[in-house]
């Protein structure tokens, strides 16, 4: 288990340079010079070339990036434009709204999609397939920002029972203010995995050990927790995995519209102030939660099936 | 229904010539009536001569988003896979680095960068989106390259040039094409949601994003400027992905299950 963690871990050193590379030109992208674009029409001269000296412009880009990436080994993440802090507090100090709700959402997704699918799975061109089939027809093309706002409006103007927005005090409140949050992610996630869980829990009821199981009379009910539900949560994790972009993206435009103080809502807002560096942070944290996030569903994997173990090595 | 939301979007604004941006201050916030059968925002504009002048803005969004992606990553993803080794290589390498952002994370930080707008929107969705496209095409240029009628094509000493369109070209555009029409739905909700958080489509323009923005302030008094322009996304994006089933279906027979 060392030996492979070493090696994926090892695979995973070009693609995090790429990223460090890719935001770090992200910022280049500015039309025109940055100085004089951060300090505004007013700036004089003077003034420019000492923001330029200070953002290092002034140097080889191959330096400006020695410089970015130094700084970045030792956590420095800049200073923010906006906010006077430095970027790494800021994105601290927002990481873990986000980190729950994407936890949150993702159990949800699980809990609606997974009996859905076994449901539908169990029997072909039922009434059930037929609505998984049409849900998700419809739920690809609902935006999630939309039914965010609808959801709003019942469970919070319509039928005062959940908060409107905001993020609460307590785990308890964390809870009861992000379930709106995290059912809108839920609800435009699922039609994404539904599909592939329908077929992979079809697949695992086609197989041998189903059929043996079924053979030496074991009630239905517990063919379907032993084996069934079990081998189907494997690839219930990649169809997950493979979502979590997306998922991501849902989480910057979700916390949007409630408000909750997370990296998404500081990435808009960063955007309104121009506050480059704290872009620049944010879109490097979420691109290393993906790869966090990819090489731990790996190690699930190796842990649940050894038989992998020996194949990537 | 695709004849409908296109001719929705050409001939909506032609019939129905009135400003969707001027304002009609005493009429605003108005419930849903004969008149107004979709109500009024709180501008007093009609909701529904905005969704319906919205229709050009939103299809043309979902056009914008795909084509370019869909031109530079068949390009880009066909010669790669045509002429694999060190050009292949670095390809690849481009795409993994893009794959490893969240898809929206880097488009937004992109229009970050460049500035709020629809142009710089296609800029930043081009640049980001021609990777799924590149994937698509490289690999079925792979098998397609070393099938018997390319063989067949370089025997008779035809071009690299003659061979990649002529010959490669129809066979592998076809499963990208079959992603573009997801990819249209995919585009006009991300562009409308670009809208929604003002980075897309700016005010006072009538794209649906930004008309459920400026609705939302007022939900709780008239919930039906948020409503309506969602409702007609989900039923614009149903519709295409009907047509998208469909088109698959004509365009690969032989995969018909």
């Amino acid at each position: 288990m060392g030996a492979f963690l070493l090696r994926r871990i090892a695979l995973l050193v070009p693609v995090v340079i790429g990223i460090t590379l890719a935001v770090f030109f992200l910022i280049r992208l500015i039309p025109g010079d940055p100085a004089r674009t951060l300090l505004g029409i007013h700036a004089t001269p003077e003034l420019i070339a000492q923001v330029r000296h200070t953002l290092g412009l002034d140097r080889s880009v191959g330096i400006q990036y020695l410089i970015f990436m130094k700084a970045l080994v030792r956590g420095d993440l800049g200073h923010s434009y906006f906010f006077s802090s430095p970027v790494s507090s800021l994105v601290l100090a927002r990481l873990p709204p986000t980190l729950f709700l994407l936890a949150y959402a993702t159990a949800l997704t699980v809990l609606i999609a997974f009996p859905a699918a076994i449901l539908a799975a169990l029997r072909p061109n039922s009434i059930w397939d037929q609505a998984v089939r049409i849900a998700s027809i419809f739920g690809i093309g609902l935006p999630g920002y939309w039914l965010g706002v609808v959801l709003v409006y019942a469970f919070a103007i319509a039928l005062p029972i959940l908060p409107v927005a905001g993020y609460g005090e307590n785990l308890g409140e964390h809870f009861t203010f992000l379930l709106l949050p995290a059912l809108t992610i839920a609800v435009s996630l699922v039609p994404l995995v539904l599909r592939a869980l329908r077929a992979s829990v079809m697949e695992t009821l086609r197989a041998g050990y189903v059929d043996t199981a079924r053979a030496k009379g074991l009630a239905p009910r517990l063919v379907l927790r032993r084996h069934v539900v079990r081998n189907a949560l494997m690839p219930a994790i990649t169809v997950l995995a493979l979502n979590i972009g997306y998922l991501i993206g849902g989480t910057v435009i979700i916390e949007n519209v409630f408000a909750i103080p997370g990296l998404g809502s500081l990435m808009i807002i960063s955007i309104g102030t121009r506050d480059y560096p704290t872009i620049q942070a944010i879109t490097l944290v979420f691109a290393v939660l993906v790869v966090l996030i990819n090489l731990a569903t790996d190690l699930v994997y190796a842990a649940l099936d050894p038989r992998l173990r020996a194949e990537i090595r | 229904m695709i004849v409908f939301w296109v001719a929705l979007a050409i001939l909506g604004p032609l019939i129905w010539n009135a400003d969707p941006t001027a304002l009609h201050l005493d009429a605003s916030l108005l419930p849903p009536s004969l008149d107004h059968p979709f109500g009024t925002d709180n501008l007093g504009r009609d909701v529904l001569l905005r969704i319906i002048h919205g229709a050009a803005i939103d299809l043309q969004i979902g056009l914008f988003t795909v084509l370019p992606a869909l031109t530079i990553g068949s390009i880009v993803g066909g010669l790669a896979g045509y002429y694999g080794s060190l050009a292949d290589l670095a390809v690849m390498r481009l795409v993994d680095i893009v794959v490893a952002f969240p898809f929206f994370v880097l488009v937004i930080a992109i229009i970050a960068v460049l500035g709020p707008g629809l142009i710089n929107m296609y800029i930043a969705v081009g640049l980001v989106g021609w990777v799924s496209y590149a994937r698509v095409v490289r690999a079925e240029m792979m098998v397609a390259k070393q099938m018997d009628y390319t063989r067949a094509a370089r025997v008779l000493g035809f071009s690299d040039a003659r061979i990649l369109i002529r010959h490669l070209l129809p066979n592998v555009i076809v499963q990208a094409l079959i992603y573009s029409t997801s990819d249209f739905i995919l585009g006009i909700l991300l562009g409308s949601s670009l809208g929604f958080l003002g980075l897309g489509a700016q005010p006072p323009a009538p794209e649906w994003g930004v008309m459920i923005a400026e609705g939302y302030s007022f939900l709780a008094r008239a919930p039906w400027i948020s409503a309506l322009p969602g409702l007609v996304i989900v039923a614009l994006a149903a519709a295409f992905s009907l047509f998208g089933d469909g088109l698959a279906d004509y365009l690969r027979p032989e995969i018909d299950n």
